[in-house]
């Protein structure tokens, strides 16, 4: 009895989450969806966009010149070992102590530096991987080191550079849903508001919502990354074995 | 408010005794996780190595779990098993290790050299004994690769299992979050960086034990 009963409340919770989603009506947990959808989208966008700069710019300098290669692997082994929690649990005391107050500021700094390692170092794989021969090559046919590196390597590399920019993105869209937590906006507000308010579906709907925003993440940017590939370098399907943490440093957050 | 330094180290020497609870606490729900995810992942890759034809689904199901953010699994899950709960915790943390156990277990299995398993096979090893005295044995850089990967992304989740009032060091940053205690919140962090950064190597070494044949390439 006790069991049914209790299958039926979830049942029914699942459909007024739905319903929520479809029409908020008078829930107070949160605010409005599309607003904290924006907001979360926005969070990502400047923490990732801003990463794109120093991690590109390092990964692929050190691919290239193939110096000072340790600074990947210990940036992706901090990336990994810091939990992204305590990155953003670490930036709101000084953000507030900056005067920036109760604001988004704390889990975009903190976003900023979880979206390096995964860019910085499929940068850098990528780069590396390139054939010696093929790099040879194009220096014999009187490329200049700059030519090389933007008419060979970076095409080759494209596909992980892509790749990268998804594992970071991804992690980032999980990670943002935490700035509710140290009192930011976006997608996370609805879990964080409707556990304090007892408003369950809103909770539900918010989980819903953050894990087809982190789904959809996933997919644009597997098909970027498809449309990137240089025709005749098609990745074949299927994985090869994680023996370190290049290439495949991913988090969850 | 009084003006507080950045840490306060008698804090911390007043707290040893909670600080190693907590530090036992997360290393159990790590092991915990890991350990469950382990078990289901063995028997599914192996099914998949096997039979190619599971290989996509349960790479497609087990990475869509891999993608749902955590705060947000944990939130779906807190009707059907409770909000403070350790099972909540333990089906989130074990639903992100299954990704990269059965990725890693198959990628293994699948870098047998065939001849290898030709000569067992004419020695006249059943699949089952081929699968235990040579392809598991193996394969193990694989398999204990995609174990300490699992293991120090389990690491960095079990924080978050605070939340769900599990402890760990992750009650550490939450205490530190909520009263704005920079000690706190700094000890959680830093600590289990360094639990994450000592299981990777004490991990690394193991495996080195384990494969003594292996040692020449080890990186």
């Amino acid at each position: 009895m006790v069991e049914s009963a209790r299958g039926m409340i979830i049942a029914s919770l699942i459909g007024d989450a739905f319903t929520w989603l479809q029409d908020p009506g008078d829930a107070f947990a949160g605010g409005d969806i599309s607003q904290r959808i924006v907001e979360h989208l926005g969070m990502v966008g400047i923490s990732v966009g801003a990463a794109l700069i120093p991690a590109l710019a390092a990964g692929l300098a050190i691919g290239h010149t193939r110096r000072a290669e340790f600074v990947t692997v210990t940036v992706a082994n901090l990336g990994r070992a810091i939990p992204s929690f305590a990155i953003l649990a670490f930036f709101f005391p000084i953000t507030l102590k900056l005067g920036l107050g109760l604001s988004n500021w704390p889990a975009i700094i903190a976003l900023f530096f979880l979206a390096i390692p995964p860019i910085l170092t499929n940068a850098y794989v990528g780069v590396r991987e390139v054939d010696p021969d093929v790099t040879e090559a194009a220096r014999g046919m009187g490329m200049s080191g700059w030519q090389i590196l933007r008419r060979v390597e970076l095409p080759i590399a494209g596909p992980l550079i892509v790749a990268g920019i998804r594992t970071s993105a991804v992690q980032v869209v999980a990670t943002a849903t935490l700035a509710a937590l140290v009192a930011g906006g976006g997608l996370g507000r609805f879990i964080v508001d409707g556990f304090a308010l007892n408003e369950y579906e809103v909770v539900l709907g918010g989980a819903i919502l953050v894990a087809l925003l982190a789904i959809a993440t996933e997919v644009v940017f597997s098909v970027i990354e498809k449309v990137v590939s240089p025709g005749g370098l098609r990745r074949k399907t299927g994985f090869a074995p994680v023996y370190t943490d290049m290439a495949q440093t991913s988090e969850v957050g | 408010m009084k003006e507080q330094p950045f840490i306060r180290w008698d804090w911390i020497a007043d707290h040893t005794d909670e600080i190693w609870a907590r530090l036992l606490e997360h290393v159990q729900l790590t092991a915990l996780a890991v350990g469950i995810g382990l078990l289901i992942s063995l028997p599914l890759a192996v099914l998949a190595y096997r039979r190619r034809v599971f290989y996509p689904p349960l790479t497609w199901v087990t990475g869509i779990l891999y993608t749902i953010p955590s705060l947000a699994l944990f939130a779906i899950l807190v009707p059907y098993t409770g909000a403070t709960s350790r099972t909540t915790a333990e089906i989130g943390l074990v639903s992100y290790t299954l990704l990269i156990l059965i990725r890693n277990i198959v990628a293994g299995l699948d870098g047998v050299a065939a001849d290898v398993k030709e000569a067992a096979r004419g020695m006249g090893y059943s699949p089952n004994q081929l699968l235990l005295r040579v392809e598991i044995p193996l394969a193990l850089p694989a398999i204990a690769a995609g174990i300490r990967i699992a293991t120090v992304t389990t690491i960095g989740l079990v924080t978050i299992t605070a939340l769900l009032g599990q402890g760990g060091l992750g009650y550490f940053i939450l205490l530190g979050l909520n009263r704005v205690f920079t000690t706190a919140t700094m000890l959680g962090a830093v600590l289990s960086a360094l639990l994450a950064i000592l299981v990777d190597r004490l991990l690394i070494l193991a495996e080195q034990r384990l494969t003594p044949w292996s040692r020449a390439r080890a990186a």
